[in-house]
């Protein structure tokens, strides 16, 4: 955080940008999503930096014209959308209110792991349903970059998993 | 375009850029014509993810050239000499036993590729790196299930995909070509060797082959031109239909 704005410059910037959702996945906003990286000012102009998901994303472009029309909104016309690659974003960094908005949402939510053994090794993943993990993948590309298409073999249900990444 | 002019950083990210957009480019013409729609989808995912990577390596490129270039530009206003792919990536997409091949033994090098790239000590290639090599872990692993899936399949399946390994083994050994600008990159400890990924990638290629009961190519002759602008005759049709709009229409947007 630098620089010296208003005092309530930087609040309503942040309660602005943290208020966007991804567009693929409604009910996430970007905060719980982990790709809000940074809200500051800089000379009193406010820096929103922000990280994408998949090198792919279509969302991330309309993401950052999400973050422009909200801080406009707020009152901010005076800002700057940075992109930065490093670190490099993972589902670690989901909130665990975001996990929990995706498992009600009928996602399930990737697990806390983030490593190669996770992705690699034996997946257990809930049907975000009935909760049984008598489950299967059918596919390892989704709908979208982020998700996996599952099926699970208690209930019958086909859901989306948020992959691990 | 002034490619003579590069220097061996921007050069070395331009031919990686350009791999990974003829390839998702290559990977696009499936959208709406695989055989089932999951596959549909994982074939526009893969690609989607190569462009991606690609947009991040052509921001690069332009960075370290300073001319005022820019993503797009380089994407969509070069010619084929200007081109640095590998001859691998352009050829046509062919049978889905090929495409399927043909990703497979290019994700088989590319993921520990991006994994030797972390280590880079240019801090722009390792960030692509850390996005990427997640990225190709998952195309590794889905290609890897669809040749064994085609070579132990039906005696059709097994037919096409032995023969699709036959006619894309020549194209393999271009990925593992270094010249002398990329031998000073390693030197320094920005650019991966090439020579430690050619053995992690035969023993992944032997492995799935095996559980495919497919037969490994006997090693031979090479193809070799890409990387240095010399192309078939199949990358200015592809470059024909993906700059077209560009090119009718300069600047346009949607």
């Amino acid at each position: 955080m630098s620089g010296a704005g208003p005092p309530d410059l930087l609040a309503r910037a942040r309660a602005a940008a943290g208020e966007v959702v991804d567009p693929e996945i409604p009910v996430l906003t970007i905060a719980d999503l982990g790709v809000l990286r940074d809200v500051s000012t800089e000379g009193g102009r406010v820096v929103v930096t922000i990280t994408p998901t998949y090198s792919g994303c279509p969302a991330m472009d309309v993401i950052a014209l999400e973050i422009a029309l909200a801080l406009a909104r707020a009152g901010i016309p005076d800002h700057e959308i940075r992109t930065v690659l490093h670190p490099a974003w993972t589902t670690a960094w989901m909130t665990e209110e975001g996990r929990a908005k995706l498992l009600a949402y009928g996602v399930a939510p990737p697990s806390a792991g983030s490593s190669r053994g996770a992705l690699f090794g034996q997946e257990v993943v809930a049907c975000p349903r009935c909760g049984s993990d008598m489950t299967e993948r059918l596919a390892q590309f989704g709908s979208t970059s982020c998700k996996a298409l599952w099926r699970c073999t208690s209930c019958r249900e086909p859901f989306d998993s948020f992959k691990c990444h | 375009m002034k490619i003579a002019t590069d220097s061996p950083l921007a050069l070395y990210t331009l031919r990686r850029a350009d791999d990974a957009l003829i390839l998702g480019h290559r990977l696009s013409e499936w959208c709406g014509h695989a055989p089932m729609l999951e596959e549909d989808m994982a074939l526009a995912n893969i690609g989607l993810d190569l462009i991606g990577q690609a947009r991040s390596l052509y921001g690069y490129v332009a960075e370290l050239r300073a001319d005022g270039s820019d993503e797009d530009q380089l994407a969509y206003l070069r010619d084929a000499p200007a081109y640095r792919n590998l001859l691998l990536a352009e050829l046509p997409k062919g049978d889905f036993a090929q495409t399927l091949l043909r990703q497979f033994l290019y994700s088989a090098f590319a993921d520990p590729f991006w994994r030797a790239t972390l280590a880079s000590g240019d801090p722009t290639l390792a960030a692509i790196a850390g996005k990427s090599e997640k990225e190709s872990a998952y195309h590794l692993r889905h290609t890897a299930e669809w040749v064994i899936r085609l070579g132990d399949g039906t005696e059709e399946s097994h037919a096409r995909a032995q023969e699709a390994l036959d006619l894309l083994w020549p194209y393999t050994g271009e990925m593992f070509e270094a010249d002398a600008a990329e031998r000073e990159l390693m030197a320094a400890g920005l650019a991966a060797d090439p020579e430690p990924l050619r053995e992690v990638w035969s023993r992944t290629v032997d492995q799935v082959l095996r559980e495919a009961t497919l037969t490994r190519p006997v090693g031979g002759w090479m193809q070799s031109g890409g990387r240095h602008g010399r192309h078939s005759e199949h990358l200015g049709h592809l470059l024909a239909e993906m700059q077209v709009l560009q090119r009718s229409y300069p600047g346009a947007k949607w």
